[in-house]
């Protein structure tokens, strides 16, 4: 079981149209890139599954889309405030990759960043919906970088092993174009341990826990 | 006083360092048939609750006596199983298979599937004829007559009640005013549950005196000892293990610091069921 534990903000910092919240490690242990923590959301009931973006010395960093309030609410978090952090929890992704390509789409590049620190600076593909969202692609130097209305799937070249984060329209068409590929999947979660059964996706035909059997899943 | 979870929250399998915080273990609620359970999004997130249309997603009961089973026996932690069904000979028949366990909960509640055809008083003389463990049956606090209804069940033979299940409601998208839920309605549970778990067992304790397993939105010590002061024998956590997972340790150091004796006076009997 992983730990739960109370934490600090170590900083805040607006990247682009996303935040980078980073919270003093503690006795966390980062896990595998894909692999997500869930935050608790000052005043909301749930906490809320993110994956870990960075892992710096002494912390684990989160890059943060506000779409709702669970997400504004850990945006608004001031350094020294503290949160419970559980995790990590599911599977990540696969590292034993022979020709890696990292595919992000918008706020799906947060685990690409820690995943590339642990596979030796892959080459990386990044698409976003606009210029100020794309200024988050300074968190991996290296990436290629398009923005709407070019799709980043356009990028992909052959004969890679894909190791991809996006939204699902995008998730989709990278497994209809790279059978075996890795891909990060998001649904709505109110536990990330097995515990709700909320969490379900379609996997081999069947609904089962997301954030048990995956969140990353190879492409049927 | 045993702390056990609410039906469907928890997964004692892939989590069995939560379920041994706990006196017993109840199962999801088992049908006679496998159900995958609804088609997502199953939650939402509602102000002090949320919402889930599951739908009674579990394996179901054939499977769940040759594979589930086996694996829950071997987490030696007293098992209740929940039971389901569309019929009062659905229950009957997988209380009949069942041998060896604390004790049924027969799931006459689930607002997530079409209510079941028979009465709450049928059902549980059906089952009370198909076993001889415990049996505690779950209402819903919808029913305009709640002392009326555990009575019945009471005189139909259920040697407990559990109290109790969500609440039907619905959460829409803010700006396209679309149910959230695949299914659109829901059932509620959280803090927002607490006062009408607090007045159900109330009502069914004082109409029939069976033990009652006490739920609905506990998240502290404070909500336990305010359960046992309505009449409730045992304490069940539900929502709270999604966000806390610690829940069943801290509760019960929440509850150990509380001076009983204050706010019971002494030798009350909820001081003794605390104790
Ligand atoms: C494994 C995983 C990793 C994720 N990693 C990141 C990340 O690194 N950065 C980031 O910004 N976001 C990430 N998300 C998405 C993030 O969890 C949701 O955006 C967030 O929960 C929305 O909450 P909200 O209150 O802001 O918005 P609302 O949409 O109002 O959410 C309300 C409720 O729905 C649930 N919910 C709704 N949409 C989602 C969703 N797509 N995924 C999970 N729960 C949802 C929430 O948990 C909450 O209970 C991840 C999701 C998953 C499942
Ligand atoms: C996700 C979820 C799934 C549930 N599944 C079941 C179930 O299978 N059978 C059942 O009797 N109750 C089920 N319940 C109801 C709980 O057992 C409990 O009665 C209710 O949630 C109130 O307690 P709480 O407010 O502490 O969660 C479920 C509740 C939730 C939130
Ligand atoms: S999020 Fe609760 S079971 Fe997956």
């Amino acid at each position: 079981m992983p730990r739960r534990e109370r934490r600090s903000v170590a900083g805040v910092e607006a990247v682009g149209a996303y935040t980078l919240l980073r919270l003093d490690r503690g006795g966390l242990d980062p896990g595998v890139p894909g692999q997500f923590f869930m935050l608790e959301a000052p005043g909301r009931l749930l906490p809320r599954a993110l994956s870990l973006c960075l892992a710096p010395a002494g912390e684990l960093a989160f890059l943060l889309e506000a779409v709702g309030p669970g997400t504004e609410a850990l945006c608004a978090l001031q350094p020294g405030e503290r949160i419970h952090v559980f995790g990590p929890l599911g599977n990540g992704f696969r590292l034993d990759v022979e020709r890696p390509l990292l595919v992000g789409g918008g706020i799906g590049m947060a685990p690409l960043s820690y995943l590339a620190g642990r596979i030796g600076r892959p080459p990386v593909v990044l698409g976003f919906r606009s210029d100020r969202h794309a200024e988050a692609a300074a968190l991996l130097p290296e990436a290629e970088v398009v923005v709407d209305p070019v799709l980043v799937t356009e990028l992909i070249e052959p004969d890679f092993d894909v190791l991809a984060c996006g939204p699902e329209p995008m998730l989709r068409a990278v497994a209809e174009r790279c059978p075996g590929a890795q891909l990060a999947w998001e649904a709505a979660m109110a536990c990330g341990y097995g515990a709700c059964y909320g969490c379900a996706f379609e996997i081999d035909g069947e609904l089962k826990r997301l954030c048990v059997e995956g969140p990353v899943l190879a492409a049927a | 006083m045993r702390l056990l979870n609410a039906s469907g929250c928890l997964d004692a399998l892939t989590a069995p360092e939560v379920a041994r915080q706990l006196d017993g273990f109840v199962t999801k609620t088992i049908t006679p048939l496998p159900r995958e359970g609804n088609a997502p999004p199953r939650i939402a997130e509602t102000a002090h609750g949320m919402l889930n249309a599951i739908g009674l997603a579990n394996p179901g009961r054939e499977r769940f006596l040759a594979e589930t089973l086996p694996r829950l026996h071997e987490l030696k932690l007293p098992l209740w199983i929940s039971v389901g069904g569309f019929c009062a000979a659905d229950y009957a028949e997988t209380c009949a298979a069942l041998a060896g366990v604390e004790a049924i909960e027969l799931n006459l509640s689930c607002p997530n599937v079409d209510e079941a055809a028979d009465s709450a008083a049928e059902i549980v003389a059906a089952c009370r004829r198909a076993t001889t463990l415990p049996l505690y049956a779950k209402l819903s606090a919808a029913h305009p007559d709640l002392g009326e209804v555990a009575r019945a069940v009471a005189a139909a033979g259920a040697d407990g009640l559990s109290l109790i299940n969500t609440l039907r409601g619905m959460a829409l998208h803010p700006r396209t005013l679309e149910p959230v839920l695949a299914r659109g309605q829901g059932g509620l549970s959280g803090p927002s549950l607490k006062p009408v778990a607090l007045a159900a067992v109330h009502t069914c304790y004082a109409a029939t005196k069976l033990p009652v397993v006490g739920m609905g939105g506990v998240v502290t010590g404070q909500d336990v000892v305010e359960l046992v002061a309505c009449g409730a024998r045992d304490v069940a956590l539900g929502t709270v293990l999604f966000s806390d997972p610690d829940a069943p340790s801290r509760v019960r150091a929440e509850i150990a610091s509380v001076d009983l004796d204050e706010v019971f006076g002494t030798a009350h009997e909820a001081s003794e069921v605390l104790a």
